[in-house]
C-alpha cells in the first residue's frame, strides 16, 4: 500500500487505557491533517451537582470521580476548602496525608508499568502474554501494587474510594503498632522498585520528544505532590541553555488554564496561555526531579535519564516508563520515612467552620496537576465547583505527540507503514501519557453460542 | 490446608445493572457458613488477584453483556469459559475479568476451583437500582449462589478429609 493519497485510519476502542475513548487520524498525500481523541465517555456533571451540598462533602462526592486515584482527589478538594476557611491543617496530619497519597501513587503507577505499558516494550499485546514469558518482572509489579493497595486499605479505611478522610483531617488515625506491617511490606517493595526501575532502564526506546511547555507544582526542597504551587518549565532553554520555569500562583490559575469545548470529545480541552502543554510525570521530573529521594535519585541516574540533580529533563514520552519507576521509588521511600517518624497526632481532625469564601487549590494526582475552586456561602453551602482533571489538560498535547509521530513514521526511511502498524503506535503514543478516561462501568462481553 | 470459599461482587452499583454482584453480597450477608468471605470489587486485576490464596474455591459474582442479550437470563461459566468469552471482545476496562483469569493462570495463581455466575444486564446507565428484568432475576441469582457456597464448602471439607486420611498436613 503505498503511503500516498487520502486515508482515515479510525480506532474505535482503545485497548489498555483507563476509560473510554477513540482514535481518528486522517493522513493526506503523506501529511498527518487531523490526530483526534476522542473521549466518547458521557459527562458526568460533577461540577453542577456539587452546587448545593455541605463544604464538608466534596471529598466524599470527588473521589467517586476516578477508581483510580481517589485521593488525589480528596486531598485537593480537602485543601480547597480549607484554604476556602482560612484553616491549616497540623503537620501530622498533612504527613498521615502525604502517605495516603503516595499509597495511590504507588498503586497506580505500577499498575500502568506492568499491567498496561511494559507490554508494548516487550513486543506483547497483552498483560497476559507478558506474565507467561516474564512471570517474575509481573509478579514483582503486583507485589509493590500490593504495597499501595495496604496503604490505602490502612489509612484510607478500604482499598478503593477510601473513607477515612475527612475535610480537616480524617476521622481515625492509625497507631504506630498499626503501621509496622505495613513498613515491613514497603521495605520489601522498595527493593521491587528498584529493581522494577533497572528492568524498564533495559527497554529500547524509540528517539522523540514532546516540545511543548511543562505544568507541574513545584515545592523547593521536596518532590512536590500535594505542596507547592503550579510552575511552568517553558518548551525551549533560554541563551544561557537553562530553561526557564516560572511559577503560577494557584489563584491564578482559571486566568492561564483555560477549558474549551471540542465537537469530538466529551472532556473539555485545556490550553495554557493559548498552547497545548503536558502535565504528569514528565512535567513532575523535569521541574522537581532534584529533589527526589536520594535512593530515587540514584536509581534515575543509572537508568540513564542524566542527573536530575542537575536539572536533567526528560522529554520522551516512551522513556515515562522510567519516570514513572523511579517515581514509585521514591514514593515508597518517603511512606517509610513518614512511618518511620509517625507519632500519632493529638488530634485526628481539625475543625473548618465555614465562612463565605473562596478556595482552590492544586495537586500532583498519578496522572498530572488536578485542580479545584470552590466558593461557599456562611453556612458551607457550595454555590460553586470548578475541577480540572489532567488527562482533559493533557488531550491537545497527546493529540499533538500522535501528530508528529505518524508524521515521523510517515517521512521516514523504509517501507511505508501500513494501518495496522500506524494503529500499534497510535495506541502506544496513548498509552505513554496514561489517559485516565475514568471508567465508570465494566463489560464482559459474551457471545451466547446456539447448538 | 483447608481453604475458604470467597465470593466475590463484581460492579458498579452505581451503573444500575452493573451493581447485582455487589447486591448479590449484600444480599448474602448473615447467611453464608463459617470460612466463607464475601467482598465486592471493581474488578481490578491487581487487587482481584489479591483476593484469593490457591487453596481456596472462588466464586464471582458477575453482569455480562450478550448478544443476542436477555436481561436477567443467567450463565455459570467455568473459568475457562469466561476467559474464552472475554478474550473476543473490548473491555472496556483496561483489563476485563477473562483477562485476569488468564493473567492469575499466567502466574499460576488460580484457585483451586474457580466458577462464575453471571446475569445478563440490560441497562448501564448512571444511578442506583437494576432493571425490572435484573431485579426480577436477583432471588434466583442468589440461590444459585448459595447453593455454590455450600457445594464448595463440601469439597473442601472431603478434601481436607482425603488429605488427613493420607496424613497430609
Amino acid at each position: 500500500m503505498s503511503h500516498r493519497g487520502s486515508r482515515v485510519l479510525r480506532l474505535d476502542a482503545l485497548a489498555r487505557v483507563e476509560g473510554e475513548a477513540a482514535l481518528h487520524l486522517a493522513v493526506r498525500d503523506g501529511t498527518v491533517t487531523e490526530a483526534q481523541l476522542r473521549i466518547y465517555e458521557p459527562p458526568r456533571f460533577f461540577e453542577a451537582f456539587l452546587v448545593g451540598r455541605g463544604h464538608g462533602e466534596p471529598p466524599d462526592i470527588t473521589s467517586r470521580i476516578c477508581g483510580i486515584c481517589p485521593v488525589a482527589y480528596q486531598t485537593t478538594a480537602c485543601q480547597a476548602i480549607e484554604r476556602a476557611c482560612g484553616v491549616t491543617v497540623d503537620v501530622p496530619l498533612t504527613e498521615l496525608r502525604r502517605l495516603l497519597y503516595y499509597g495511590e501513587w504507588i498503586e497506580s503507577q505500577s499498575l500502568h508499568i506492568h499491567l498496561l505499558h511494559a507490554p508494548d516494550f516487550l513486543g506483547h499485546p497483552s498483560a497476559v502474554e507478558l506474565a507467561r514469558e516474564h512471570p517474575a518482572a509481573v509478579e514483582r509489579g503486583l507485589r509493590i501494587k500490593q504495597a499501595g493497595n495496604t496503604i490505602m486499605e490502612q489509612l484510607g479505611g478500604r482499598a478503593i474510594h477510601p473513607i477515612n478522610v475527612r475535610v480537616g483531617g480524617f476521622y481515625h488515625v492509625p497507631t504506630p503498632a498499626e503501621l509496622v506491617p505495613l513498613a515491613e511490606r514497603l521495605r520489601r517493595a522498595h527493593d521491587d522498585a528498584l529493581e522494577t526501575v533497572r528492568w524498564v532502564a533495559g527497554f529500547d526506546f524509540p528517539d522523540v520528544a514532546y516540545d511543548g511547555p511543562l505544568l507541574a507544582m513545584r515545592d523547593p526542597g521536596r518532590y512536590a505532590i500535594d505542596s507547592g504551587t503550579p510552575a511552568v518549565m517553558a518548551a525551549v532553554a533560554g541563551s544561557d541553555g537553562a530553561t526557564p520555569v516560572r511559577t503560577l500562583p494557584v489563584e491564578e490559575f482559571e486566568r492561564h488554564v483555560v477549558e474549551h469545548q471540542v465537537p469530538h470529545s466529551t472532556a473539555l480541552v485545556s490550553q495554557l496561555d493559548g498552547d497545548h502543554y503536558l502535565t504528569g510525570c514528565l512535567a513532575r521530573y523535569a521541574i522537581s526531579g532534584r529533589w527526589l529521594h536520594p535512593s530515587a535519585l540514584d536509581a534515575a541516574r543509572a537508568a540513564g535519564l542524566g542527573d536530575p540533580a542537575t536539572g536533567a529533563v526528560c522529554r520522551n514520552p516512551f522513556r515515562s516508563i522510567i519516570v514513572r519507576a523511579v517515581e514509585v521509588a521514591h514514593a515508597v521511600a518517603e511512606a517509610l520515612r513518614i512511618i518511620d517518624a509517625y507519632e500519632p497526632p493529638s488530634r485526628s481532625y481539625v475543625a473548618v467552620p465555614p465562612r463565605p469564601a473562596t478556595g482552590c487549590a492544586a495537586t500532583e494526582a498519578p496522572r498530572g496537576l488536578l485542580y479545584h475552586r470552590y466558593a461557599m456561602d456562611a453556612d458551607g453551602t457550595l454555590t460553586l465547583a470548578r475541577i480540572v482533571p489532567p488527562t482533559a489538560q493533557n488531550q491537545a498535547a497527546i493529540e499533538d505527540d500522535l501528530r508528529r509521530q505518524v508524521q515521523s513514521r510517515l517521512d521516514g526511511p523504509g517501507e511505508p507503514p501500513g494501518d495496522e502498524e500506524l494503529t500499534a503506535l497510535c495506541e502506544r503514543a496513548v498509552r505513554n501519557h496514561d489517559p485516565c478516561i475514568s471508567c465508570s462501568a465494566h463489560f464482559l462481553d459474551l457471545t451466547v453460542e446456539h447448538g | 490446608m483447608t481453604g475458604r470459599v470467597v465470593v466475590i461482587g463484581v460492579g458498579n452499583p452505581y451503573r444500575r445493572d452493573d451493581g447485582a454482584g455487589p447486591a448479590v453480597i449484600d444480599a448474602l450477608r448473615a447467611r453464608v457458613p463459617e470460612g466463607t468471605v464475601l467482598t465486592d470489587s471493581d474488578g481490578e486485576p491487581g487487587r482481584m488477584l489479591g483476593l484469593w490464596h490457591r487453596h481456596d474455591a472462588v466464586v464471582v459474582v458477575e453482569v455480562v453483556h450478550a448478544h443476542p442479550g436477555q436481561p436477567g437470563r443467567l450463565h455459570t461459566l467455568t473459568a475457562e469459559r469466561a476467559a474464552r468469552c472475554a478474550a473476543r471482545s473490548a473491555s472496556t476496562h483496561a483489563l476485563g475479568l477473562g483477562e485476569t483469569f488468564a493473567l492469575a493462570a499466567a502466574l499460576d495463581r488460580m484457585p483451586r476451583e474457580l466458577t462464575v455466575h453471571a446475569v445478563e444486564g440490560g441497562d448501564f446507565g448512571l444511578g442506583r437500582g437494576l432493571s425490572t428484568a435484573v431485579a426480577d432475576a436477583l432471588p434466583e441469582l442468589i440461590r444459585h449462589v448459595a447453593e455454590a457456597i455450600d457445594e464448595a464448602h463440601d469439597r473442601l471439607r472431603r478434601a481436607s478429609t482425603l488429605a488427613d486420611d493420607r496424613g497430609i498436613a
